[in-house]
């Protein structure tokens, strides 16, 4: 009984910066961020009560319709899109090759390129005169689209730039490639098996979990998609607080940041960062939900 | 009849090398090709760069434009105000995640279960979501304007870092703990004496990452730093661009400037980072 006692407090005492750390910015400012959403304010005044004022706002306003749909096109386009090219790259690293530690480090720098400086660096090879791609394009005499300018490129751009830094998730599938028993490849290869045999019925459903969390991890992220594009848009050519070309980089994230900091209306944003943690949520359990039908656990670990 | 299978399953092997070959090469190029163009404009002079007969190397190497990017903003100063941010971050990081991850992982209390689940939890929950509301706490204690609110944070823990270490510590034998409460060791004792110098390959982890993530940071500077003089190198790089964003070649010398630090920690890291990201990405 005294031990128990003991491990009791001990355990609070131990778990205590996080237990604080928790309740103080996330249960407290959740709590907050929903009645700041029924009020209008600026930073520098009390906030008043509005009602629902600011969600009616928001659903009448055009532009938050435009970051909802930029932002579930690089939701529902781009995390399938990392996860398989992720995949590719990391079952390219996984055959045995000569010189496998310098192509793997060559495919991981992008991603430990800090976000800004991607971004820039990204923004001159996009350069629509002088840009890389578009001189080689010249060269070809190939069509050269207006990368950052053109409505119908902008987000094909950053999807572009997030194949290129998708090294994390290429890591993970590669340490879970290397842990999928080889015995199983050598009995369907006594069964007959082709490499695409054992790809489907083999490889994919060993990794499902790992497929699973980045599925989730990856739709969290795109979901505050924001800083790649947010130095996009900041170059003298754009006006404070736009959203670039018909506003096809305006991101649900850029939205709230531009509401909070720019126009200092606090309430407006809190209404959608509410949004976004209900959206989040749903999103959440339903591929929680899902994952019994398609993801298989083993026996082991 | 024999030899001529194994002989066709060599041709398939050869091709398949082959085929695995050429796609390493065309990845390899796609992804070293943006960072040598920018050292290569780094290294241009204006005209090489407007010219519009195109070349990849520059003719002569125009090292004015690392001048220029050092004397136009100050570098030295963001490279100081980023340091500072990221050591303390790593400081306040390795005093709570490890903790946390012990009370989870070994002690037997009412609430480990719960708060394992929390932490998950938060995992999962978009920045933007506190954003708001914690910026007004952060205001109203007048910490805006200072590190304080890309420093703090850090000193709670971080559910990534705290999953990690809990990772590891679950595997260390309850029998290694259970030896040294016999032998008298209290607690904090076995926390100290017992799991840090076990968990020392995790630890070096979180630092790495701590490191990489601060020195990386942009949304955290960019709400809550408004004087210049305090501005990070993501928020400085930024600014350089919203005022000279002509000036690619200075633009890409300060972009280099800005990324070689992270490249060196990579490779004396690189073990340790790519255990890392395997460990809490999958399992």
């Amino acid at each position: 009984m005294r031990r128990r006692n003991k491990d009791n407090i001990n355990g609070l005492i131990f778990a205590s910066p996080w237990l604080i750390g928790f309740i103080v910015f996330t249960v407290v400012p959740i709590i907050l961020s929903l009645y700041y959403s029924f009020t209008n304010f600026n930073i520098f005044q009390k906030p008043s009560f509005v009602g629902l004022n600011n969600y009616i706002q928001l659903f009448q306003d055009d532009n938050f319709y435009k970051s909802m749909l930029n932002t579930g096109y690089i939701t529902i386009i781009g995390v399938p899109l990392n996860i398989i090219f992720g995949l590719l790259m990391a079952m390219l690293l996984n055959s045995k090759v000569k010189g496998q530690s310098i192509f793997r480090t060559i495919y991981f720098i992008p991603s430990i390129v800090p976000i800004v400086a991607c971004s820039i660096l990204w923004m001159w090879i996009y350069n629509a005169k002088n840009g890389l791609i578009n001189v080689i394009l010249d060269k070809l005499n190939l069509y050269q689209p207006g990368w950052l300018v053109d409505p119908k490129f902008t987000k094909v751009s950053l999807l572009i730039i997030g194949i290129w830094a998708c090294g994390m998730t290429m890591v993970v599938f590669l340490a879970a490639l290397q842990d999928v028993p080889k015995s199983l490849y050598e009995a369907a290869k006594i069964d007959g098996a082709n490499r695409i045999h054992k790809f489907f019925y083999i490889t994919l459903p060993v990794i499902s979990p790992v497929i699973f969390f980045q599925v989730i991890i990856g739709i969290i992220a795109a979901l505050q998609y924001f800083t790649q594009a947010y130095v996009m848009l900041s170059t003298d050519s754009y006006t404070l607080a736009s959203g670039g070309p018909e506003n096809s980089m305006l991101f649900y994230a850029i939205s709230i940041f531009y509401n909070a900091f720019q126009y200092l209306e606090m309430g407006k944003a809190s209404a959608m960062a509410w949004i976004l943690f209900i959206v989040s949520t749903i999103i959440t359990l339903c591929v929680f939900k899902s994952s019994k039908k398609w993801v298989f656990y083993g026996g082991g670990d | 009849m024999r030899n001529v299978k194994a002989k066709s399953i060599k041709t398939t092997d050869n091709l398949h090398k082959i085929i695995v070959y050429f796609f390493l090469i065309v990845f390899s190029i796609f992804f070293l090709i943006p960072i040598l163009w920018m050292i290569s404009t780094s290294l241009k002079s204006p005209e090489e760069i407007y010219r519009i007969k195109f070349a990849f190397l520059p003719t002569k190497l125009h090292w004015k434009n690392y001048v220029d990017a050092i004397t136009s903003i100050p570098y030295f100063k963001y490279i100081s105000n980023t340091l500072i941010v990221t050591v303390f971050c790593v400081i306040g990081q390795l005093f709570a995640a490890p903790l946390v991850a012990y009370s989870i992982a070994k002690i037997r209390w009412f609430g480990s279960k719960i708060v394992f689940m929390l932490i998950i939890g938060t995992m999962f929950l978009p920045f933007q979501v506190t954003m708001i509301p914690v910026y007004m706490i952060y205001h109203k204690m007048g910490f805006v304007g200072t590190f304080l609110p890309l420093i703090l944070p850090s000193f709670f823990g971080y559910p990534l870092y705290i999953f990690l270490l809990r990772q590891f510590i679950v595997g260390i034998p309850d029998s290694l703990i259970e030896a040294a409460k016999i032998d008298g060791a209290s607690e904090y004792k076995v926390y100290w004496k017992v799991i840090l110098p076990l968990i020392k390959p995790a630890l070096a982890t979180v630092t790495i990452f701590t490191f990489l993530t601060s020195w990386s940071d942009f949304l955290g500077p960019l709400i809550y730093l408004n004087n210049e003089n305090m501005y990070t190198l993501s928020l400085g790089l930024r600014q350089y661009l919203t005022a000279h964003s002509i000036a690619w070649g200075p633009l890409m010398a300060a972009t280099t400037m800005f990324i070689v630090p992270t490249i060196i920690i990579y490779f004396f890291a690189q073990k340790q980072f790519i255990e890392g990201i395997a460990t809490t990405g999958g399992k």
